[in-house]
């Protein structure tokens, strides 16, 4: 074996063990939560209703709250993402105009979380008077979210090739229509990865929900737009602090299911993904 | 130097299909045409030649206004399809692209299959009828002599296609508009002999039907292909002159020097 030989061995033995390190502590955290949450995994936790001061019973409210915010918060935050970072992308020239609504975009993303939730209790619960309500939350988490679908969602659209707007133009057809039957559909996965990547933030997020949305002790399923909710990082939060005796299993079994429903939302986006990425030509 | 066509023109019974007065038109601070009258004869093939950078593509997208989508540039001078100013106000931009088509130097399909990529003019300009659209899918391929090749394959993916394939493909594209002019940038430049022949040929059917103004990639096709041929050099309109008179009998020295290889 030559000395470059082995520089490269070493070389490449170095830079596995940092890829390693990445992994690790996700692995870590994931077998914790596994290990000790699986157990307070039951039928009956998922589905029923929290009792004896949250010590015992379900947290199917939880899980309800926070689907349903997930859900809100998408319906706010994709037309308006999607929209942003085609008027972006397609449509502005570069002017003070643009420049500044770039540099806000770039701020948003930079604002800790939690003044994202004073914000929306100053603004959507007080100002608009929707108070402590799943309408004031969705719209919080869905700011909150703007940034990442808008950036990303701009970047999938520059990515596709200039050439295609030029020939659909050459063809007679408008500016929206190349949008419309070229550009957006090879832009979709990519649009699709940053909404992912956003709305999986929003489902876990604790501090924009704690003024806006989130109940404390709240055992019934919320009835509409302007009820409050429990949700689970809200809920972990509580029973981990704020409740004195907590038995362990059970905020790790909540833990654990916070886990699973991000895990699998975003599953369900890497299907939907990978079933338009299929139909690109390159 | 501007030439008059001489007496025995062949072209002389053809009228202006396209004509240039007084064309100029600078990217940012650059002149790149300079003072261009041009008249561009019906049913015929004229070829724009002359060294690379002389201004030839950019007067192509000038014809069919495809450089409105460049930010940070200047046109003065008119441009005139049948008669009519292009750049007057109140002209339909979509509606002068059909009537003018364009095939780039490289072959670009769009996204989706052989039958997509050829009926996305039409369709765009809200043609729906599946009868109607699959006359101009034959018709199209077949005067861009792809038809038998690719009869069998209309459901495939155009990236599928070999890279003359391509090109013929895209010439079909716009034919499908049934465009009253066509521009053709280098359409052969991609090509293989064989693909480059079958292309020429297809032109030259074609231009009892079009008037093709097309920029050739080599003074040999121009010589093959042209029925009126102009030559550019920086910008300017040298000279122009109608059959294989440019390549021949030159006027004047620049162009001379141009096609017996002394630059360019």
């Amino acid at each position: 074996m030559n000395a470059r030989f082995v520089v490269q061995r070493v070389g490449f033995a170095l830079l596995s063990l940092i890829a390693l390190v990445v992994v690790l502590p996700i692995l870590v955290i994931v077998a914790i939560i596994v290990v000790r949450g699986v157990g307070a995994i039951s039928w009956e936790f998922l589905t029923t209703m929290p009792h004896d001061g949250m010590k015992a019973g379900g947290i199917l409210p939880a899980i309800v709250g926070t689907i349903v915010l997930t859900f809100g918060t998408a319906v706010a935050a994709i037309p308006v993402g999607v929209g942003s970072a085609i008027y972006l992308s397609e449509y502005a020239r570069d002017t003070l105009f643009t420049r500044a609504i770039r540099l806000a975009i770039v701020n948003l993303a930079g604002i800790p979380s939690v003044v994202y939730g004073l914000f929306g209790l100053g603004l959507f619960v007080l100002f608009l008077q929707f108070g402590t309500s799943i309408l004031a939350g969705s719209l919080t988490l869905a700011i909150m979210t703007l940034p990442v679908i808008i950036s990303t969602s701009e970047e999938a659209l520059r990515a596709v090739p200039t050439e295609y707007r030029t020939v659909i133009a050459s063809l007679g057809g408008t500016r929206w229509q190349g949008i419309r039957y070229v550009v957006l559909p090879q832009a979709l996965p990519g649009i699709i990865t940053g909404i992912i990547l956003g709305l999986l933030r929003a489902a876990g997020e604790t501090a924009p929900i704690l003024f806006t949305v989130s109940a404390f002790f709240l055992p019934r399923l919320p009835h509409s737009l302007f009820d409050r909710t429990m949700a689970l990082p809200y809920h972990l939060y509580v029973i981990s602090t704020q409740v004195p005796g907590m038995p362990q299993e059970i905020q790790y079994g909540t833990a654990l299911v916070l886990l699973m429903v991000v895990l699998s939302m975003n599953l369900v986006a890497t299907l939907i993904r990978g079933h338009f990425r299929r139909r690109r030509p390159w | 130097m501007v030439t008059d066509p001489p007496e025995d023109d062949p072209l002389a019974g053809l009228p202006t299909k396209v004509r240039t007065e007084n064309l100029s038109y600078w990217y940012g601070n650059r002149l790149c045409l300079r003072d261009v009258t041009l008249d561009i004869p019906a049913n015929a093939i004229t070829t724009l030649i002359g060294p690379t950078g002389g201004g030839k593509s950019t007067l192509l997208r000038l014809i069919n206004r495809l450089n409105d989508l460049l930010e940070d540039t200047r046109m003065v001078g008119h441009i005139f399809l049948d008669g009519q100013d292009i750049y007057a106000p109140g002209i339909n931009v979509s509606e002068l692209r059909r009537r003018v088509g364009i095939v780039f130097a490289l072959p670009l399909p769009l996204p989706g299959t052989v039958r997509e990529n050829v009926l996305y003019g039409p369709k765009l300009a809200g043609i729906r009828d599946p009868a109607q659209l699959d006359e101009i899918l034959v018709r199209s391929l077949n005067q861009a002599a792809l038809w038998e090749e690719v009869k069998t394959r209309l459901d495939e993916p155009a990236h599928a296609l070999s890279g003359g394939q391509q090109q013929r493909l895209c010439i079909a594209r716009s034919l499908a508009m049934e465009p009253e002019v066509l521009l053709l940038d280098e359409p052969t430049s991609g090509l293989d002999p064989i693909s480059t022949g079958k292309v020429e040929e297809s032109l030259f059917a074609l231009k009892k039907h079009y008037t093709i103004i097309m920029v050739p990639h080599s003074i040999q096709q121009a010589a093959r292909v042209a029925d009126y041929a102009a030559f550019f050099l920086g910008g300017e309109l040298v000279e122009h002159q109608p059959g294989r008179g440019i390549f021949t009998a030159p006027k004047d020295k620049r162009t001379e020097d141009y096609i017996t290889g002394r630059f360019g």
